[in-house]
């Protein structure tokens, strides 16, 4: 049911061979991920090509050299640092770029959120001028953007295609050799819906043939739900369930009882 | 100190004369004879240490427990028929679920106070095993168990394994995302035992997993058998405390022969029906300020969703933790059967350490050959094996314990969770002997340290110069009562390997003594009277 990326990891081998095959590689992969794209989702690929501007184009292309093409390469083909962001499309630099994961600082299992290092429409230069090389996921549209879907639809989604990840309560799980799946609370939604269609880094792609656009509006309003939702019960302890409360009890609950027995105790002498 | 011993009448409190009360007392006494054992029962004298409230808290969170169950049984409907959720929670509406789940959410947003209650009925649950747990080691670590209290041991370890399942069987009621796969892994560890596991499970759940009847069964189990026995046994537990008083820790005037302390009427029970109504005041505020559970997250059960960090209440994390350190590939396939030691290996060694635990004031007994009571309870220092024993059975549990939160360990810390799984598996294995010799060795140093202390006083810190120039510092001697405290422990002998009657050593004989050597064969005798004499000169 999952696509899995193999971009990366073709990304990753190509240091080992002949420099004219980074060429050939290159045009397969734009022909590859373009027409496979083009084939899967067109309505957004199109509404890419709308809002091209020149001048932010340009701009675009300037912060890149001055910011990523150390890691990403000058036209976008990639190094031994980063992978190519060929046909990754504005929705993946407006996701990586926005929740200030790139530009990356260190090398680590897995790129860290940080502060956002761009103002808005820089962001939207960068992501314009990435998309202009090639095409790719597009910023989704204001209209799926809204949380104002079906809530219970969307949690039940979540539950199927992103709880053994994220956890069930959107707080967050561990992956394999330090890897993790971050909390989902206080993501924007552009930032979501975007995380589904560009898969970042061991997240698979929900493609809209697996999720359609409503549904991923109705897990954008799952999600901003439980976000904003008062928390009933009291104090939620993180959301992260009974190791929570159990610590919880052992030291609250049972250190303020001791604390008790101790003073009832005392008294006595 | 304002103690009565035992000997001293306590206020009676049937007194026969005068007013309603009065009377109503006759009345009753005169037809049940209940005179007798009120008076003998609050006669009965309770030594005061904190410690000694441990039990009680996890009798009164019992009660608690009791209280609230009683409520949410009144709403619950433990079925697993299908319906659409049709109550005030918006993000659940119209989500098909069971009605289990459903009747659930009803408490938590429907019913008045329903939430607040459900929230104490767990969160007094997770009490009630903790304190039972503490109370466990209080009762290890002083050497309370011992003889004539091993039967109790026994009862209470049985008590535990019973809150347990109490709480496992509640846990799984709600059937949320999260009892589900709870579920479903003791559905897995069924299906691991060779042979008859298949079957097990599908007599357990009525057929394939999860079927449509484990919820109706296990709430049979919750509010009906486990309570029955558990209350059962909770009585025995008490009335073996009553029939064999209660311990006490060494101190002037306490012998194995007497209980320093309060008579339980009045002063003992007014104070414990205070307790009781600030272990219902603690267990009510947490209830209101923090969330426990909190199913509406979690969404209803059904076979396809997991969810990352799914744990069991703290409780049962020991067991899902052996699981998880397991390392993998333990799987074979022989007689074609799957045998999968994955999870075989996990429970074999989870039942033996229970096993172990259960009977351990047998096995000290024959160790150590001690046959004699005891009711001055030991400090923990002055048994360095037992306690050392004691340090590596609580970290050999606390590796498989911290196991079952592997996950968010990794993240909270920024560590692998292969790195943390490999760190726990080093604890499991190497941690007991560790934690073994360090314990030994520091009971060792304070014994030697007390021994010093009862000869030769405190270091005052007032350093003298004496007339020939020599410098010294000045020791303050103990009071009586200190010293007491401090030498009034027994010095055990290893047992001695002996011929039987009939002239032979058996290899029993032999094992014996050769644990017997190791249990004892590090220690430190008290001071004796005559030591004490002679060392007390001043510094
Ligand atoms: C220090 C090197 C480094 C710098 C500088 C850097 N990146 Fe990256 N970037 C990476 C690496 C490494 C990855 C792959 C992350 C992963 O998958 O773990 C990546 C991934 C990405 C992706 C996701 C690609 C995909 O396949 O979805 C985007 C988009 C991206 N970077 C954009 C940028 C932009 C825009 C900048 C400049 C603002 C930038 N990066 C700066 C190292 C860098
Ligand atoms: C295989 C595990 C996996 C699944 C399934 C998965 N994710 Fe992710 N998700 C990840 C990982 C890993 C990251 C972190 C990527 C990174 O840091 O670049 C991530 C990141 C995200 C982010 C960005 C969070 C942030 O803090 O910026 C969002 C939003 C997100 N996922 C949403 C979803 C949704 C919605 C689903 C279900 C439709 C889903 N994910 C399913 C693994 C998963």
């Amino acid at each position: 049911m999952f696509t899995k990326k193999k971009r990366q990891d073709s990304a990753a081998k190509r240091g080992r061979r002949h420099p004219l095959a980074n060429v050939a590689l290159i045009a397969i992969g734009l022909i590859a991920t373009g027409g496979a794209y083009a084939g899967i989702s067109s309505a957004t690929a199109q509404t890419e090509s709308t809002v091209v501007s020149q001048a932010s184009v340009e701009d675009g292309e300037k912060l890149f050299q001055a910011n990523c093409a150390t890691c990403h390469g000058f036209n976008l083909e990639g190094s031994d640092e980063a992978p190519s962001l060929i046909g990754v499309g504005a929705a993946a630099v407006d996701f990586q770029v926005g929740t200030g994961r790139m530009p990356m600082q260190a090398h680590n299992v897995q790129a860290p959120e940080k502060p956002v290092q761009f103002t808005d429409d820089q962001i939207s230069s960068l992501a314009e001028y990435v998309a202009s090389v090639a095409p790719g996921p597009a910023i989704p549209e204001e209209q799926y953007l809204d949380a104002d879907g079906d809530a219970a639809n969307g949690a039940e989604l979540f539950r199927i295609n992103c709880a053994m990840c994220h956890n069930v309560a959107g707080a967050g799980g561990a992956l394999t050799e330090g890897k993790y799946a971050p909390s989902l609370m206080g993501v924007s939604e552009a930032h979501i819906y975007e995380a589904m269609i560009t898969a970042p880094q061991n997240m698979p792609v929900f493609n809209d043939m697996n999720l359609s656009p409503e549904d991923k509006r109705d897990i954008i309003t799952a999600l901003k739900f439980m976000e904003n939702e008062v928390s009933v019960g009291g104090h939620p302890l993180s959301s992260l369930g009974p190791v929570a409360e159990g610590l919880f009890i052992w030291i609250f609950g049972l250190g303020s009882i001791i604390a008790v027995t101790v003073w009832i105790t005392a008294k006595s002498n | 100190m304002s103690t009565a011993t035992a000997s001293q009448a306590s206020a009676s409190t049937a007194k026969k004369s005068g007013g309603f009360t009065g009377k109503a007392a006759n009345y009753l006494d005169e037809r049940t004879s209940i005179s007798g054992a009120v008076k003998e029962f609050g006669r009965k004298v309770f030594p005061d240490h904190w410690s000694f409230l441990l039990g009680e808290v996890a009798l009164f969170s019992f009660v608690v427990i009791l209280l609230t169950g009683s409520f949410l049984t009144f709403f619950f409907q433990a079925s697993m028929a299908e319906v659409h959720y049709d109550g005030s929670y918006v993000p659940l509406k119209g989500v098909e679920m069971s009605i289990a789940m459903a009747s659930t959410l009803d408490i938590s947003f429907d019913i008045r106070g329903g939430l607040l209650v459900r929230q104490m009925h767990h969160w007094a649950a997770l009490l009630f095993v903790a304190s039972i747990g503490l109370h466990m080691l209080r009762v290890f670590f002083t050497g309370a168990f011992r003889k004539p209290r091993e039967l109790n041991w026994v009862i209470g370890f049985v008590l535990f394994i019973l809150a347990m399942a109490e709480g496992f069987t509640g846990y799984s009621l709600p059937d949320d995302v999260l009892s589900g796969n709870g579920l479903r892994i003791i559905d897995g560890i069924i299906k691991g035992i060779p042979l008859v596991g298949t079957w097990i499970s599908f007599l357990l759940f009525g057929g394939e997993f999860p079927g449509t009847a484990i919820v109706g069964r296990l709430y049979t189990l919750h509010i009906l058998l486990l309570p029955a026995i558990l209350v059962l046994f909770l009585a025995l537990h008490l009335v073996f405390v009553i029939v064999h008083k209660h311990t006490q820790y060494a101190g002037p005037g306490r012998t194995e022969k007497n209980v320093v302390g309060f008579p339980i009427l009045p002063v003992y029970a007014a104070k414990a029906g205070g307790f009781f109504f600030i272990v219902f005041g603690v267990i009510a505020l947490i209830a209101s300020f923090f969330t426990i559970n909190p199913i509406w997250n979690y969404g209803p059960y059904d076979p396809s969703p997991v969810s990352a960090g799914t744990q069991p209440d703290w409780y049962i994390g020991f067991a899902d933790g052996a699981l998880r350190l397991v390392p993998p590939h333990w799987e074979f396939v022989l007689f074609d059967r799957t045998w999968s030691f994955n999870i075989l290996a996990p429970l074999i060694i989870i039942g033996i350490f229970i096993v172990l635990v259960l009977i351990y004031p047998f096995i000290e007994a024959w160790i150590t050959g001690d046959k004699r009571e005891h009711h001055i309870l030991d400090r923990p220092r002055n048994a360095p094996t037992r306690t050392a024993i004691g340090a590596a059975g609580v970290t050999f549990y606390a590796a498989m314990w911290a196991a079952a939160s592997s996950d968010l360990i990794a993240t909270h810390f920024h560590l692998t969770m292969e790195g943390v799984i490999h760190a726990l598996q080093a604890m499991l294995i190497l941690g007991p002997f560790v934690a073994y010799f360090i314990t030994k060795r520091v009971c060792l140093a304070l014994q030697k340290k007390d021994r010093e202390i009862a000869l030769h006083g405190f270091e005052s810190g007032r350093i003298v110069r004496l007339p020939g120039g020599e410098f010294i510092e000045v020791h303050e001697p103990l009071d009586e009562y200190e010293r007491w405290r401090l030498v009034s422990f027994e010095s055990h002998a290893p047992v001695i390997l002996r011929p039987n009657a009939e002239g032979k050593i058996t290899n029993k004989a032999r094992l014996r003594s050769a644990l017997s050597r190791w249990f004892f064969e590090d220690r430190i005798a008290p001071a004796t009277k005559k030591e004490l004499e002679s060392g007390h000169d001043g510094h």
